[in-house]
């Protein structure tokens, strides 16, 4: 079957994690009745809150599989899955945590320096230090290996040059972990060369420049590192491993329910619309709709499984985040081809709030964590076609 | 017998006993009675019946996996529809017979009355008719096991090429019949039945996929394979993704019927199932044809035997908006605050 190729184990959830999720379900349900959180479309992206962040971190629901030394929970992968449906499928606001939970942290646990761990991933446990990702430059991205910027070996540190961009949330994180060319390209070796850096915002020669996105916001920026000083502790793993250590980050990165959940508040706010007793045409749309998200769920949940078993399924990831994504944009035209609102942010009712976030967000879905032709392409190259 | 050992003795026999040529065959009237046979022996028709009323004593599941295999192979004979007859038996505690087996009625509207032990009425596309030897039938709050021989037939054929018959039942005394168990009634039938079919589909897309890859690495253009083509690839990864919404869409239904959960959570993973593995084998199909261009729509190519049976398998048992409409309705009643929950299966009710 196709599980020869691609696997997608079974995942049953016993009396804990059923738990843990009523749990997640009350909270939300009282911060929602008491005016903590307005549901948006992707949340995970674009809802900025610190003290929502602080909260999830206070009830120990960030950093959940991490060792406890680092202020972590050592829970299985399927705790922290169930903890993010949760927050994105309600249209929770994640954003200021959600990198350096998803990625980030688990990234110094692994590659990082022991002193890096003792003194960030408490911070990050507790909704309190926040991390932006830099990947992308202005002529590097989805060919990732092109990366210009370089870090210099100068006497106790780095001194780092170039421009990251497309980083969300930067102007307002403590960190950035950035690929950057320690040794110069080599068109025989592209992945060669390429070295992690932990990156102090705060530090002297960086500027960051915000970018306005087509919902207005100032979401994402581009960072100008102009002889930055990097010490030599900031270098995370090896010298010159980037590549492979920026790879294990995106199976991460791609494999999580936001991708394929940033738009159901729509659905949500699509069913209260149309009520208990929908026209045939309707009700149709909706449980096609859901029909796709519980083949997307099982899938995605299949993944954190085998996460959770120490393999690197990041063929399997991109094949969901594909289709995932996609996904995401064709529920939005469905819901607004069925009940049109007037799609603004600043509607009175939560339908037509949803729906804008939808509308104006779902292009940024197949691009950011790597562009669906690229996912396309990995899956090719799995099929044997490349 | 053991999840491992019923589907790996399937895969041998399909693999061994059902070539194209056999497919091929068997639209033009030939019993495929090697492949048959060895299924039978092997007491992969009768999985789905306890040891004590004849059967092979699979689990539920399992039997899943053999449809899977089924739908890969494109098995030109009634494997699924025994394995379905064999669940509708054992729900009333009957005895299976030996020998292919089929359901009915299978369509919504069929009337098919028992009175004074005597039945009337006709089942409608009965699939695999004139090849079955019995009949399971559900009718009049009773299971009953009927002689095919005894029934008039009026043959019809499937977008597949497979029989899809018309049984009059008027006169017909049933060989074998006992009260439906509460709850098992047409509807439940046709759930179980959609199960089934989405289970057919991901078996059949899976091996889909694997015959338009391999097409694409050795047919050449331009001097080179089609399948160098970004195009090309990306219509593949497409289908790779289809192929793989479907299994994991039928997996869940499968294990709602092992599970016995008729519910709304079950129901709404068959629905989910038979929704979406519909919407993969339209996809997928035309991908597929795609990518293997004017040969794929030869008679001589054996890409139809998957595809015609992939649009046909995708209409059995209540199409994608038969299935959307009912999820969407269940879901509408339920309310927006019970959406997720009901989408992850954790709803109180």
């Amino acid at each position: 079957m196709t599980g020869d190729r691609f696997r997608f184990p079974k995942v049953e959830f016993g009396p804990e994690e059923r738990a843990l999720r009523e749990e997640v379900r009350d909270f939300i349900r009282e911060e929602r009745a008491s005016g903590g959180f307005t549901p948006m479309a992707d949340s995970w992206g674009s809802g900025w809150s610190p003290e929502w962040s602080r909260k999830m971190g206070a009830r120990g629901w960030l950093g959940m599989m991490w060792p406890k030394q680092y202020g972590g929970g050592e829970k299985p992968a399927l705790h922290r899955y169930i903890v993010t449906e949760e927050m994105v499928s309600a249209g929770a606001p994640c954003a200021a945590h959600w990198v350096a939970d998803r990625q980030s942290g688990p990234l110094l646990l692994r590659y990082g320096a022991e002193e890096q761990r003792r003194s960030i991933l408490p911070r990050i446990a507790a909704g309190e230090c926040y991390f932006a990702i830099g990947m992308s430059e202005p002529d590097s991205g989805s060919d990732l290996a092109s990366v210009r910027t370089t870090a210099t070996k100068v006497d106790g540190g780095w001194t780092i040059n170039g421009r990251k961009i497309w980083s969300s949330g930067a102007h307002r994180s403590h960190y950035m972990i950035a690929l950057v060319r320690t040794s110069p390209r080599d068109m025989k070796a592209r992945h060669a060369g390429l070295t992690q850096f932990l990156i102090d915002l705060k530090a002297p020669g960086i500027e960051i420049r915000g970018i306005r996105n087509i919902a207005g916001e100032r979401h994402f920026n581009e960072t100008v590192f102009d002889d930055a000083f990097v010490p030599d502790d900031m270098v995370i793993g090896e010298a010159g491993d980037g590549w492979r250590q920026v790879t294990s980050e995106l199976a991460i990165e791609r494999s999580g329910p936001e991708r394929f959940l940033s738009t159901f508040p729509v659905l949500t706010e699509l069913v209260r619309e149309l009520g208990p007793e929908p026209g045939e045409r309707d009700a149709e749309t909706v449980g096609a709709l859901a029909a796709r998200t519980m083949a997307l769920r099982r899938m995605s949940l299949g993944i954190s499984r085998l996460l959770d078993e120490g393999e690197a399924p990041e063929v399997a990831a991109a094949l969901v985040k594909d289709l995932g994504t996609c996904f995401e944009g064709e529920l939005v035209r469905e819901a607004r081809n069925l009940l049109p609102a007037t799609a603004a942010s600043q509607s009175p009712d939560l339908y037509g709030k949803v729906l804008a976030d939808g509308v104006l967000h779902v292009p940024s879905s197949t691009i950011r964590g790597g562009t669906n032709e690229v996912l396309k392409g990995i899956v090719a190259r799995e099929l044997g076609l490349r | 017998m053991s999840d491992r050992i019923v589907l790996d003795t399937a895969e041998r026999i399909l693999a061994d006993l059902c070539p194209p040529e056999a497919v091929n065959d068997a639209e033009t009237g030939v019993w495929p009675a090697a492949l048959w046979e060895a299924l039978e022996e092997s007491g992969l028709t009768l999985a789905w019946v306890r040891e004590e009323l004849g059967g092979g004593g699979a689990e539920t599941g399992d039997g899943f996996g053999i449809l899977k295999a089924a739908g890969a192979w494109a098995v030109p004979a009634p494997l699924a529809e025994t394995l379905l007859a064999g669940w509708l038996l054992e729900q009333g505690g009957l005895a299976a017979p030996g020998g292919p087996m089929t359901v009915a009625p299978v369509g919504p509207a069929d009337a098919v009355a028992l009175e004074d032990g005597v039945l009337s009425g006709t089942a409608r596309q009965v699939p695999f008719a004139r090849q079955a030897g019995h009949v399971a039938l559900l009718a009049a709050g009773r299971i009953l096991l009927v002689e095919r021989e005894a029934c008039a037939l009026a043959p019809g054929t499937s977008l597949a090429g497979e029989a899809r018959d018309d049984i009059a039942l008027d006169g017909v005394r049933p060989l074998r019949s006992a009260p439906a168990p509460e709850g098992l009634d047409r509807d439940r039938l046709t759930l179980v039945g959609a199960a089934v079919r989405a289970a057919q589909m991901a078996g059949a897309l899976s091996r889909l996929l694997d015959q338009s890859v391999q097409y694409a690495q050795e047919r050449e253009q331009f001097g080179r394979p089609i399948g160098r083509f970004q195009a090309v690839q990306h219509a593949l990864a497409e289908l790779a993704g289809e192929a793989a919404a479907a299994e994991a869409a039928a997996d869940a239904a499968g294990e709602a019927v092992a599970a016995g959960d008729f519910g709304p959570a079950g129901v709404a993973a068959i629905a989910a199932a038979k929704a979406r593995a519909g919407e993969a084998a339209s996809k997928g199909a035309a991908i597929a044809h795609q990518v293997h261009g004017a040969m794929g729509f030869t008679y001589e190519h054996s890409l139809h035997h998957r595809t015609r049976r992939l649009w046909c398998w995708r209409d059995e048992f209540g199409n994608e908006r038969v299935w959307s409409v009912r999820l969407g309705r269940l879901i509408a009643a339920e309310g927006a605050d019970a959406l997720w929950p009901f989408v992850t299966g954790s709803h109180a009710a």
